[in-house]
């Protein structure tokens, strides 16, 4: 009898010290978990234009996270999918919805034909167009994240999305792709 | 006025890796030919049936990897094929080089995608697979001469590696019997093998296999290598790091338990100037393409194979120990390389 | 810091890790001393020809500048201007091929020289030792000088940050870079035989501003005269020339430190928080001239060498200079896919032309042949040799770095200390699988530095997103706020006027708001009106019979003198019977669009007349406003031009002016002329293109070819 005690004794107390480690390493080693859908909202672009169907990065985010489709950011294209898919642990989801890495690119008025009608600064999700009614508008292109949204709401079509133009600045070293014996181009 | 474009930097030292593996290929001449003087011819059939594979393979393989041939002219097949003939028995059968070379070739360096893909060394790879399948041929060296009860001449040699027979008819086995009538091995086995059987470590070193200080030939061997090697480091073909860790590991183990138990394990130089020693240390460890690459990396990836060849030399199943030792060390590689990280300019941690 | 000195006034120095020994080929351009290089036809000045950004521009095309006048004004400390390097006539301001490895262009001002080199009044100040330093740092700065030797950091932010630590405390140490250690390039080496007094005395300039406790003037040992010549000017117990064992890169700033005191200078941090200044020669020659002699940087030492050029040798040469201009002056015999490398061998880059100016960090122009300096071979696989990270001048693993910076781990490579790389092509030098270990460093660090901006813009772009959604959101909630009071207030006001039953109040209101919304909503906008116009064309336009187009615009121009005439009614609004023709006009056409047959077009179109008096009385509007009624007229008249031009037959011209001229005299004087109001005719036209692209959209989607919208020769 007396060793059935000792044995119920010896797995209480073990029991209770599993449980005092358990119980500090859950207060020591607690996670603070980043919420997901904040890394997912990392992973997007923030251009804000909508075409995923939400209004917004940060609406789309909590929709992933909430179990749609992963493949629906038009201006992350190729990149964002794996990225998201990468962080979910899930499969890319093959040939369809947006592909291959977009090209940059900005809105820019052609301001012989703005007529001032403000439509574009009501559409443009990050405020990236200054103007007054009547007046003429124009794109301010640090901010502007290449959404289109402005695009279709303007009557007279004076919006156009534009490439960047390449830079010293922006120069990437793309020299390597020249073989290093061109062609003779020596007159 | 249009010019040609290129990158910086304009100018280059020149070096190539195949002058690289060249330089290498010369400083295996000396322990080579000091090989073929006590061995006897062997050692170059086996040298030109390695090269012959391993260059056929590689050129095989380029050619169904649709690659261009330009890497066979590297020589770094040749040596590879050398390295695996010189740690070959002078008479082990022509297959077995074959099937080595070839194995190192297509599996140990091509599979994993050429020339600097490969994690482990393709020699040594090669030169396992042979230990384990062909345990008999690969364990059984002729005796040093004036040991030996036959001496074998170029037409013994290529008959015995083809057939299994000289022409006068003896067979491999019996040209390594020694003067005595007893089967002759190396120094190594045969202190492995004597203190198994519970001979005196004394006794065991009194016998014909051994010199006052090493293994009786080996220690030539070992030394013409080390001549090699030592030309290597001075012309920083090699990282001395790795030769001097290697050796300080395994010297510094031998004389460590030569040091506490003197009854059971023999003077350090033996260890040292015998088996694959020198070789090991700077022509099989010093591959760079699967040594570490750091400072500090490859002292330490020096001092792990010394201390894994003590080990296996002495607590292990075979007499020496390395290419399994290499081998081990290539495991790690990876690790060392991100665990010695030298400090960059400037850098505060 | 103070027994570190003692140690190296003894004499003692240290090393650098790593570093090579390439051919030198120096003997090639320095046995001659400096020559001019002459002034060129023309000259290509960059705006920007510094770390930082272009000052703001103060010429115009046409204007006339003279030698040393400033092109550009600065408006902060990263802006660093430029001047005309010879007199001449600004011919153009554009893009222009830059001195960029890229090869791709930039603004730069274009001068025709005149050959007089007439100068700008200057002021030298020979008594520079009784100025302020806050009078010689302006003057640094206003002359344009941004470093020489290859990096092009202005120099005046480098020495204030050495002043702000000479604040503080004593400044240590002062060094002068005169290591040259790159092959072939020997400016600095002949600047120093040839000017040595100046650069003396540009250091005594610095010492004067910053007061270091030491100075010390670094110069490889493979320069023997250069040193001497600078020993012979040197007189000052606190100035030491230290004789540098030769080897690349020691002129690299972080190593020089490194060998002269031992000591890193911590990554990512100026060595002026060391209390160390650092200036090549040519700098300190430049900071002479410019403080004694008020000479701006308009010229520099540029070494002209190489074995394809007739004459190497170093020349003064006026920044703007084309390349081209100097290849031929120094006799470039170009060999089958020559090279000229703008720099070194080492760290220089290839130009992909000849019409590239010289700018101020522009040290070297090498024509090297293939024998000389061979063409790279083919990179193959690495072996791993670690040749690269013995190498390394930076102490780091090159090897590991390309690894990474290939396969896309630049966030690894970033760990492996990518960043403290200075791209001095040790590694590929060295390397025996002839890769261009540099070249992947480079790329990857301008990939991670676009990462860094995207991510920072999409941050901001957030955050601005958020603002936007919580600013429409307080204006919806005042709109709101102010609707609910306007409400109380008018039911509180009814309460107090009694009698009258609210709810029947408020639905007769309604009813009156409703009626009256419908006009002013619309009518507000002439534009609205012009779009209804637009609109009923586009109709018609999609009836998509040609022939029906004159119909169409025929129906507009009868449209418009209905309207006009409603203005003659004196309480009428010309502009709300415009708007509600426009209405009637756009039912109509709707109508005809559901019965899809294009002959119900004309019929549609001729419904409008009665419609239009009937809408006109609808709409009791308060008084009429002339300017409105003026632009409807323009707008109306613009119609009328537009259809008669559409109409495309030259007759029925006369007739829509005509339709003009009863429509002038009725609007108010303030519409003049036909031309009075160009902007609305052009807004309408603006519109109507609209429409007709979508219009031709729309076509395109339904498989028909794209007819091609008539405004198109307009918008052009």
């Amino acid at each position: 009898m007396s060793h059935f005690l000792v044995v119920i004794l010896l797995f209480a107390l073990l029991a209770l010290v599993f449980g005092l480690i358990l119980g500090y390493a859950a207060i020591r080693f607690k996670v603070e978990a980043d919420p997901i859908v904040d890394q997912i909202d990392a992973l997007l672009p923030q251009t804000q234009c909508g075409q995923c169907g939400y209004p917004g990065c940060r609406p789309y985010a909590e929709a992933v996270a909430n179990g749609d489709a992963i493949n629906k950011c038009v201006p992350g294209g190729e990149p964002t999918i794996n990225k998201i898919a990468d962080l979910l642990g899930v499969e890319p989801p093959q040939g369809e919805g947006p592909v291959a890495a977009p090209v940059k690119k900005v809105a820019f008025i052609h301001e012989d034909r703005c007529i001032g009608c403000t439509k574009c600064i009501q559409a443009c999700p990050v405020d990236a167009i200054v103007g007054a009614a009547k007046l003429m508008h124009t794109i301010l292109r640090q901010e502007c994240t290449g959404c289109d949204l402005c695009v279709d709401p303007c009557p007279t079509n004076c919006i156009e999305m534009i490439e960047l133009p390449q830079t010293p600045d922006t120069w990437q070293w793309e020299l390597a792709r020249i073989p290093v014996k061109v062609v003779d181009k020596h007159e | 006025m249009a010019f040609s474009l290129a990158i910086s930097p304009h100018s280059h030292s020149q070096q190539t890796t195949g002058r690289l593996m060249r330089l290498v290929l010369l400083a295996l001449l000396p322990g080579l030919i000091t090989q073929w003087f006590l061995f006897g011819w062997g050692v170059i059939f086996q040298l030109l049936l390695c090269g012959a594979t391993a260059l056929a393979t590689e050129a095989l393989v380029l050619r169904l990897r649709q690659r261009p041939l330009t890497p066979l002219f590297d020589s770094s097949a040749l040596l590879t094929a050398s390295l695996l003939a010189v740690a070959l028995p002078p008479l082990a059968p022509w297959y077995v080089a074959v099937i080595g070379s070839a194995f190192a070739i297509l599996v140990a360096k091509q599979l994993y995608g050429g020339l600097g893909q490969n994690p482990f060394n393709p020699a040594m790879v090669a030169y396992v697979l042979l230990l384990v399948s062909f345990p008999g041929d690969m364990t059984g060296w002729l005796p040093a001469p004036g040991l030996a009860e036959f001496s074998v001449a170029l037409p013994d040699a290529a008959s015995a590696i083809f057939t299994g027979f000289t022409p006068d008819g003896y067979s491999v086995h019996q040209l390594k019997l020694a003067a005595d009538g007893t089967t002759m091995a190396t120094p190594l086995d045969t202190l492995k093998t004597g203190l198994k059987q519970g001979h005196a470590l004394a006794d065991i070193q009194a016998g014909p296999t051994f010199s006052h200080w090493a293994g009786a030939g080996w220690q030539w061997i070992n030394l013409a290598y080390l001549m090699g090697g030592l030309f290597l480091v001075a012309t920083g073909t090699i990282a001395w790091q790795i030769p001097v860790g290697l050796l300080l590991g395994l010297g510094g183990a031998a004389s460590l338990a030569w040091g506490l138990a003197p009854d059971h394990f023999a003077l350090p130089t033996l260890d040292l100037f015998s088996g694959a020693t020198m070789l090991g240390a700077f022509f099989i460890a010093t591959d760079p393409v699967t040594a570490a690459t750091t400072v500090r990396g490859r002292l330490i990836y020096g001092l792990l194979i010394g201390l894994l060849v003590f080990l296996i030399r002495h607590f292990g199943g075979y007499p020496d120990g390395m290419a399994f030792a290499v081998l081990l060390a290539n495991i790690g590689v990876p690790l060392l390389d991100k665990l010695t990280r030298p400090k960059a300019y400037g850098e505060v941690r | 810091m103070n027994s570190l000195l003692e140690q190296i006034r003894k004499g003692k120095l240290w090393d650098f890790h790593g570093g090579i020994h390439p051919e030198e080929h120096k003997q090639l351009s320095s046995q001659t001393s400096l020559l001019e290089a002459g002034l060129p036809p023309l000259l290509v000045l960059p705006l920007k020809q510094h770390i930082g950004s272009p000052a703001e521009l103060c010429v115009q095309v046409g204007d006339r500048v003279l030698t040393g006048q400033p092109l550009t004004a600065p408006s902060s400390p990263m802006q660093v201007p430029i001047h005309a390097s010879s007199s001449g006539t600004v011919v153009a301001i554009e893009e222009h091929t830059v001195a960029h490895p890229s090869g791709l262009s930039e603004p730069c001002i274009l001068i025709q020289t005149d050959g007089q080199d007439s100068w700008r009044p200057r002021d030298p100040w020979p008594d520079y030792a009784e100025r302020g330093n806050d009078e010689l740092l302006a003057r640094i700065h206003q002359a344009g000088i941004a470093g020489l030797g290859g990096a092009g950091f202005p120099t005046d932010i480098k020495l204030k940050g050495a002043q702000a630590y000479a604040q503080r405390e004593p400044l240590p140490l002062l060094i002068v870079n005169g290591c040259e250690c790159e092959p072939y390039i020997t400016a600095d080496d002949r600047l120093m035989r040839d000017e040595a007094a100046a650069i003396v005395e540009g250091i005594t300039l610095l010492q004067q501003i910053l007061r270091p406790q030491l100075t010390l003037i670094a110069i490889e040992d493979n320069k023997p005269e250069a040193i001497a010549a600078i020993r012979a000017q040197v007189k000052n117990a606190h100035t030491l020339v230290k004789v540098l064992p030769t080897k690349y890169p020691s002129g690299g700033e972080r190593q020089l430190i490194e060998i002269l005191t031992g000591r890193q200078v911590p990554s990512g941090k100026p060595p002026s928080e060391m209390g160390i200044l650092v200036q090549n020669v040519g700098t300190l020659y430049a900071i002479r001239q410019a403080v004694v002699e008020d000479e701006p940087l308009i010229r520099r030492v540029v070494t002209l060498t190489g074995d394809r050029l007739a004459q190497p040798g170093n020349a003064w040469v006026r920044l703007g200079t084309s390349v081209r201009w100097l290849m031929q002056r120094f006799g470039l015999d170009p060999e089958p896919g020559q090279r000229v490398i703008m720099g070194g061998p080492m760290m220089g880059f290839t130009l992909p032309h000849a019409d590239v100016p010289v700018v101020k960090t522009s040290n070297c122009l090498l024509a090297p042949s293939q024998r000389s300096l061979p063409s790279r071979d083919e990179e193959i696989n690495c072996i791993r040799c670690g040749q690269c990270a013995e190498a390394c001048p930076a102490s780091l693993l090159p090897q590991q770095l390309y690894w990474y910076s290939k396969a896309g781990e630049l966030d690894t490579a970033e760990q492996y200390r990518l960043f403290d790389c200075i791209e001095c092509g040790a590694c590929a030098w060295v390397c025996p699988s002839n890769i261009p270990l540099v070249q992947y460093y480079r790329q990857a660090k301008s990939q991670l530095r676009n990462q860094r901006q995207e991510q920072a813009q999409a941050e901001r772009a957030k955050q601005r997103f958020a603002d936007k959604q919580q600013r429409l959101e307080e204006e919806r909630l005042e709109r709101d706020r102010r609707m609910q009071a306007a409400n109380e207030a008018r039911r509180a006001q009814l309460k107090d006027a009694g009698g009258e039953d609210p709810v029947a109040a408020a639905l007769a209101r309604i009813k009156a708001k409703q009626a009256a919304q419908a006009v002013p909503t619309v009518a507000e906008d002439p534009i609205a009106a012009a779009v209804a116009r637009a609109k009923a064309k586009k109709a018609a336009r999609e009836a998509e019979a040609p022939e029906v187009t004159p119909a169409a615009t025929a129906d507009d121009a009868l449209a418009n003198p209905e309207a006009s005439p409603a203005s003659e009614a004196p309480a009428a609004d010309p502009r709300q019977a415009a708007v509600a023709a426009a209405i009637a006009r756009a039912k109509a056409k709707k109508a005809a669009r559901e019965a899809d047959a294009p002959e119900v077009t004309p019929a549609a179109t001729t419904d409008d007349a009665p419609a239009n008096p009937e809408a006109s009385p609808a709409s009791e509007a308060p008084a009429a406003d002339p300017r409105q009624a003026a632009v409807a007229a323009a707008i109306a008249r613009a119609k009328a031009k537009k259809a008669a031009r559409e109409a495309d037959a030259p007759e029925v011209t006369p007739a829509a002016t005509a339709d003009d001229a009863p429509a002038n005299p009725e609007a108010s004087p303030a519409a003049e002329a036909p031309a009075a109001d160009p902007r609305q005719a052009a807004v309408t036209a603006a519109i109507a293109r609209a429409k007709a692209k979508k219009a031709a959209r729309e076509a395109a989607a339904d498989n028909s070819a794209p007819p091609v919208p008539p405004s198109s020769k307009e918008s052009d």
